[in-house]
């Protein structure tokens, strides 16, 4: 038995009516993002709509082809929109800067530098001195529990390391929002359970509004306050879902009927029943072993 | 299993078996000269005379034919005269290695034939001189224009096409020119070096500094580096051992341009050398003097690859890089210096 993965748990419906009330951080509104392709217009997404408030946590979610990536490249300000408008705290977001940290799917430490120094990095292009960088960078490691690594080079730690040494690096520069585009898609299942709590614990501490990217459902259940979920060709906002688990999360929800619905709804938005053609297979003739003995 | 496999395919041997290699690598040639040198009946086509006997055509020494040298004895005892002695030899080309490694120390102990010419030592300082010279000021201008090259799209079409279009233009080419223009001292050496360095440096660094990963430069920026700090901050640091390798290959490529440097205007150094004792027919100070020349190309490409694991820890492989040298010191002067120096001097004596 599912239940329906629109909570109507009073509980649920008075969390999201106070994340409401913070204000506004992202506002998107009708974004569009398409390029030329051939001589072509090709549209990656239209229409994108929708806000984002202080200390929420949004995850991503959609199939190949919908632009998730795009979208989050163009708030990064890697990127940019064709149209529509982006604001961050009521201003238009222009290029590239500290208050829109990034967490990259590959691993972004720079080689040449210590753990430390790689933390110390955002903070010296701030203009903060030395002293006072590496002061705070030793604070974010402790956050991120790797204050032991702190002269090691990037080379020397496993992945899920990097990754929380990428994090701390990203929340140095404090900015009002994280950008993560698929952290953890490189770690291995365990590794990976590990590198979602870490994070869970380490936004609790934080004022910063996540913006996460995944494909796995489980993670964007495990982490996530809303669900945005975009569909393909052209990207568009499909549905935007409040997620009715409650915190504290635990690995072990994953079995409440909450989590099975709201799974449930999820796959039916992402995996949509198709009518798949029954495709003529060319009969392929087998030589049988008794052919060629004779 | 791969234990037993000395030929497996992009497999690497293990550190035991690379030495034997490399050790092999050099002993293979040798062993082949000293066959031909120590064993007679290999080659050895000449007769040295060591008595001339009544052959009036013979000296002392005198290198002659083995079958000549038949005939002459065969003719002295039919004429039944004293007939020549002597010993089946290489030719005077083919030193053997014991003769070769005795001119290394020989060479540089002998005065020179004429009382103008340079000694071993100074030749080759002369040598080195003028790489040192040429490579320098090459890569003076050149690493940073390659640099520019590869950071900015700008730079790369303004300068690239004609630097790609020159580098076909040999540098020998070059030599009636520099003379004409910078004389016959070392000036026009030194310049022959540079083009012949110059043009392909500017190339391959710009390409090593294209290479940069692009993540690592939108990581940068996402953490609020300015334009001029992505290049200062990112893009040199991330190219810098790329480009130490660059630089090593290219003072390899500058070694070969050496020779046509040395022969150009009036002749110098370690090719002059060469070229007085050919003439002299001292062949195994000739052996001594190349294999000088690349005991030291080997031995400096060896140094500064030594040198690039030290000034580049982040390349080392995984756990080699715990250990920090004076070259942190540099980077970081303060705590960690002070840290690995506790770590590396011995505890003191318990009393």
């Amino acid at each position: 038995m599912i239940a329906d993965y629109q909570s109507q748990n009073p509980a649920v419906a008075d969390r999201f009516a106070r994340i409401k009330q913070r204000p506004v951080r992202l506002t998107v509104r009708g974004l569009r993002k398409s390029f030329l392709s051939d001589g072509q217009e090709r549209t990656v997404f239209d229409g994108l709509t929708f806000d984002v408030h202080r200390r929420e946590f949004i995850c991503v979610i959609g199939p190949s082809g919908c632009g998730k990536s795009t979208f989050i490249r163009i708030v990064a300000g890697l990127d940019e929109c064709s149209g529509g408008e982006l604001l961050l705290d009521g201003k238009p977001v222009g290029g590239p800067g500290p208050d829109r940290g990034m967490v990259f799917q590959g691993y972004t430490l720079f080689p040449w530098l210590t753990v430390k120094r790689n933390v110390m990095f955002g903070l010296e292009m701030q203009g903060k001195g030395r002293e006072t960088a590496d002061v705070e960078a030793r604070q974010w490691l402790d956050m991120v529990g790797l204050a032991h690594v702190e002269n090691s080079y990037p080379h020397e730690l496993s992945g899920g390391m990097k990754q929380r040494v990428a994090i701390a690096r990203a929340l140095a520069n404090e900015p009002r929002i994280l950008i993560m585009d698929e952290p953890f898609g490189a770690l291995d299942a365990q590794t990976r359970a590990q590198m979602q709590s870490y994070l869970l614990q380490i936004w609790k501490k934080v004022d910063v509004t996540v913006l996460f990217i995944t494909h796995d459902l489980d993670e964007a259940i495990y982490l996530a306050d809303r669900i945005l979920v975009l569909g393909a060709n052209p990207g568009r906002v499909l549905e935007f879902i409040e997620n009715p688990v409650p915190r504290p999360r635990t690995p072990d929800q994953c079995v409440t009927p909450e989590f099975m619905a709201i799974r449930h709804r999820l796959e039916e938005l992402i995996h949509p029943p198709v009518e798949v053609e029954e495709e003529r297979v060319p009969m392929v003739k087998m030589t049988s072993a008794g052919d060629e003995v004779e | 299993m791969a234990q037993k496999d000395w030929l497996g395919l992009k497999k690497e041997l293990p550190a035991r078996r690379r030495l034997v290699l490399t050790i092999l690598s050099f002993l293979l040639p040798l062993a082949l000269w000293s066959a031909v040198s120590y064993i007679p009946w290999l080659w050895h086509p000449y007769v040295r005379v060591t008595v001339p006997g009544d052959v009036g055509l013979y000296d002392e020494g005198t290198y002659v034919p083995v079958a000549d040298f038949k005939q002459q004895v065969a003719e002295c005892q039919r004429d039944k005269v004293a007939p020549p002695e002597g010993e089946l030899t290489n030719p005077v080309y083919l030193p053997a290695p014991h003769q070769v490694f005795r001119a290394f120390y020989t060479a540089f102990t002998t005065a020179p034939e004429l009382q103008d010419d340079p000694w071993l030592y100074q030749a080759l300082g002369r040598s080195i001189r003028t790489i040192f010279w040429g490579f320098v000021l090459s890569s003076l201008i050149g690493v940073p224009l390659g640099i520019l090259c590869g950071t900015y799209r700008f730079f790369a079409r303004l300068h690239e096409p004609f630097i790609e279009f020159f580098r076909y233009a040999p540098a020998p080419a070059f030599s009636a020119l520099c003379v004409a223009v910078l004389g016959i001292d070392d000036a026009p050496k030194i310049a022959i070096i540079f083009i012949g360095t110059f043009f392909q440096q500017v190339l391959v660094i710009a390409n090593t500094v294209r290479k940069v990963d692009p993540a690592l430069i939108e990581a940068a920026q996402t953490l609020g580096a300015s334009r001029w700090a992505l290049v200062r901050r990112v893009i040199i640091p991330a190219s810098l051992s790329d480009v130490y390798t660059d630089m090593r290959i290219l003072l390899g490529w500058a070694w070969t341009y050496l020779i046509i440097a040395e022969v150009v205007g009036a002749m110098s150094g370690i090719s002059a050398f060469i070229v007085m004792q050919a003439r002299h027919q001292h062949f195994d100070n000739v052996y001594a003097a190349i294999l000088m020349i690349g005991i030291i190309g080997f031995g400096s490409d060896l140094l500064l690859a030594k040198l690039g694991t030290v000034l580049f820890p982040w390349k080392r492989p995984r756990g080699a890089g715990a250990k920090r040298t004076w070259i942190a010191w540099i980077r970081e002067p303060g705590p960690a210096w002070r840290k690995s120096v506790r770590k590396i001097t011995p505890a003191p004596a318990q009393p």
